[in-house]
């Protein structure tokens, strides 16, 4: 087991490495010129040339690239071009909302998800089912700014439930993470519903209805805790799920998490904070990955990991 | 359209009729004929050009038209007829889940098929550099560059199909890791055959229906990314209309005009919904395992 965790953990470390690799790379042969960007448009050719010897830009890719990494394991991500700020401290400000944010988000699409998918799998093939899977089909469909629009339109502007966007109390999570979800809840429901059609299969299952338990019991008792383990692996993945989707919940409702602070950043070129962003993303999705494989040996002790 | 003949040459009879007998992937197929038709009959279904700014198309006020009259979806800020954007805004969606989907097919299944084959250090190398794509935030590796390069409609779906081949080589690796052990593939070595022609006479031939499932869920994926892209403006670039760039255009007329996004965000659900039914119930019918399966 230790020696498992141990060799995930440096696959992990490895990942992240390359990922460093390629985001910079990329950042770096792009056609974006960020000391433009910084110098402003009257600066002379000298003052261009002045600001990027002082950044370091001048330098050779791997030159720049290897000086990034020595800043990294130091836990240095540079500093940002253009707000005069350390990226990790930015992130670090920024951090806290993107997380509650997620746990919220990922707590609706579990509410909303698993029960779904329990009511489809007991009204299996009926017209409930069929709904409650078209309903999943229509989520998973469904581009996040336009249900986030939608919303906020319904319950922002016309009925005035909730704020139309910001951050600091519980009303202005509230739209958010019930648009996530809204949104994440379909992939939820049908792993659940398959999960569960499974379960009421077996054999433990018939025995307990032929002790002549109750249906609530035979459900909540005995299927629902062995249905439920191959959820939880699943929110590990969601969590890489959500931080692929964050730039854009967090601009469409003005939710000053770590989502939008990259969307300022790629609009002005602010590749340190771009980095930043993309590997700390990177690093959850990872991270997400990691605990959904260890946490599976955990809840079901049939699986033992290699 | 493409992928209900690809079923039939697959597998002669049998899996397209399947198909057939599955209300909502019939559901997906009329949508999709829907959208499809109104995106090569623009011209004709159009009561105005797309880009034409109507000088009735506003309110003495200035504000956009709601749906009505001559303008059955209403006009946008600039008093164009929104139903003509919506009509040409499907070529865009189409092409660039055509184009998009069919580049990330094609890069996918080249690197999953050369990965789970030859394995060795071809293959690590190629599966290490996929897990390396799994990790990475692909909305905002996409957003960012599109945000940098000034997008067209070709680099979008470039970008586009950077950003979703993983998923095709993944499951692309698994299967041809498998396949490549059969004995038919064995055998074929031992008389000679080259790898060439077992790749794509032998292999490649079993990897159809995947493709044609993944092929079809994937559009879904792709028409979905291009309207997130578009919707933050950086991904088709107006006056082309595409659904995503038109809710863009039109954002700050979101409270008195909700049309101007409710209509094209209808539009981009329905696009996407159709193709994951399609490819949903595609899946069902042609893998032999889940045959007679509710």
């Amino acid at each position: 087991m230790a020696g498992y965790i141990l060799r995930r953990l440096i696959q992990s470390a490895l990942i992240l490495l390359g990922v460093a690799f390629v985001t910079f790379f990329l950042l770096f042969v792009l056609p974006a010129d960020p000391v433009r960007q910084i110098a402003g448009r009257s600066a002379t050719a000298e003052t261009v040339e002045n600001i990027r010897q002082q950044l370091g830009l001048d330098k050779p890719f791997l030159v720049q690239f290897f000086r990034y990494l020595g800043g990294l394991v130091q836990g240095d991500l540079g500093r940002s071009y253009l707000q005069k700020s350390e990226v990790s401290l930015l992130i670090a400000s920024r951090l806290p909302a993107t997380l509650l944010l997620m746990v919220a988000a990922i707590f609706c699409e579990l509410a909303i998800g698993l029960s779904m998918g329990i009511t489809a799998a007991l009204r299996r093939d009926r017209f409930t089912d069929q709904a409650l899977m078209l309903t999943s089909f229509v989520t998973v469909s469904a581009p996040q700014f336009v249900v986030s629009l939608l919303m906020l339109y319904v319950f922002a502007v016309k009925l005035g439930w909730f704020p139309i966007g910001g951050y600091g109390t519980f009303r202005h999570l509230v739209l958010p993470a019930i648009t996530l979800g809204i949104l994440g809840s379909g992939w939820y429901s049908r792993m659940m519903r398959s999960s569960m059609i499974d379960v009421m299969r077996t054999d433990y299952i018939r025995t307990a209805r032929a002790k002549g338990l109750t249906r609530a019991r035979v459900v909540l008792g005995h299927a629902l805790p062995n249905a439920i383990l191959p959820i939880i692996a699943m929110i590990g993945i969601d969590i890489g799920v959500f931080m692929g989707g964050i730039v854009v919940v967090e601009s469409v409702f003005g939710w000053p998490g770590i989502g939008q602070l990259a969307w300022q950043a790629i609009q002005r070129i602010d590749i340190p904070i771009i980095m930043g962003v993309t590997l700390v993303s990177a690093a959850a999705i990872v991270l997400g990955n990691l605990l959904a494989d260890l946490i599976v040996p955990f809840i079901d002790p049939r699986i033992r990991l290699r | 359209m493409t992928s209900a003949i690809g079923v039939d040459a697959a597998r002669p009879k049998g899996a397209l009729a399947r198909l057939l007998q599955r209300k909502l992937a019939v559901f997906g197929l009329i949508l999709i004929a829907v959208v499809l038709a109104g995106a090569v009959f623009a011209p004709l279904l159009a009561s105005f050009p797309p880009d034409m700014q109507n000088f009735d198309g506003l309110t003495i006020q200035g504000a956009p038209m709601p749906p009505g009259g001559a303008y059955p979806m209403g006009t946008d800020l600039l008093g164009r007829d929104l139903f003509s954007r919506i009509l040409y805004g499907a070529r865009t969606s189409l092409i660039i889940g055509v184009v998009a989907n069919g580049l990330a097919l094609l890069i996918g299944t080249l690197v999953g098929i050369t990965a789970g084959y030859f394995r060795g250090w071809i293959g690590a190398v190629l599966m290490r550099f996929t897990d390396l794509m799994m990790a990475f935030p692909a909305l905002l590796l996409a957003i960012c560059l599109a945000a940098i390069f000034s997008p067209s409609l070709w680099i979008v779906a470039l970008v586009i199909a950077l950003v979703s081949w993983v998923q095709t080589a993944r499951v692309i690796y698994t299967e041809t890791t498998s396949l490549a052990e059969r004995d038919f593939i064995a055998a074929e070595r031992t008389l000679g055959a080259g790898t060439g022609r077992i790749l794509f006479r032998h292999i490649l031939p079993h990897l159809i229906p995947t493709i044609i499932v993944w092929g079809t869920l994937g559009i879904s994926t792709t028409v979905l990314l291009e309207a997130t892209l578009s919707f933050l403006g950086v991904g088709v670039q107006p006056p082309t209309p595409s659904w995503g760039n038109i809710i863009f255009e039109n954002q700050t007329y979101f409270q008195s005009a909700p049309w101007l996004v409710f209509i094209p965000g209808a539009a981009i659900i329905l696009l996407a919904l159709a193709f994951n039914l399609v490819g949903d119930a595609l899946r069902d019918v042609l893998d032999p395992t889940q045959r007679g399966r509710a």
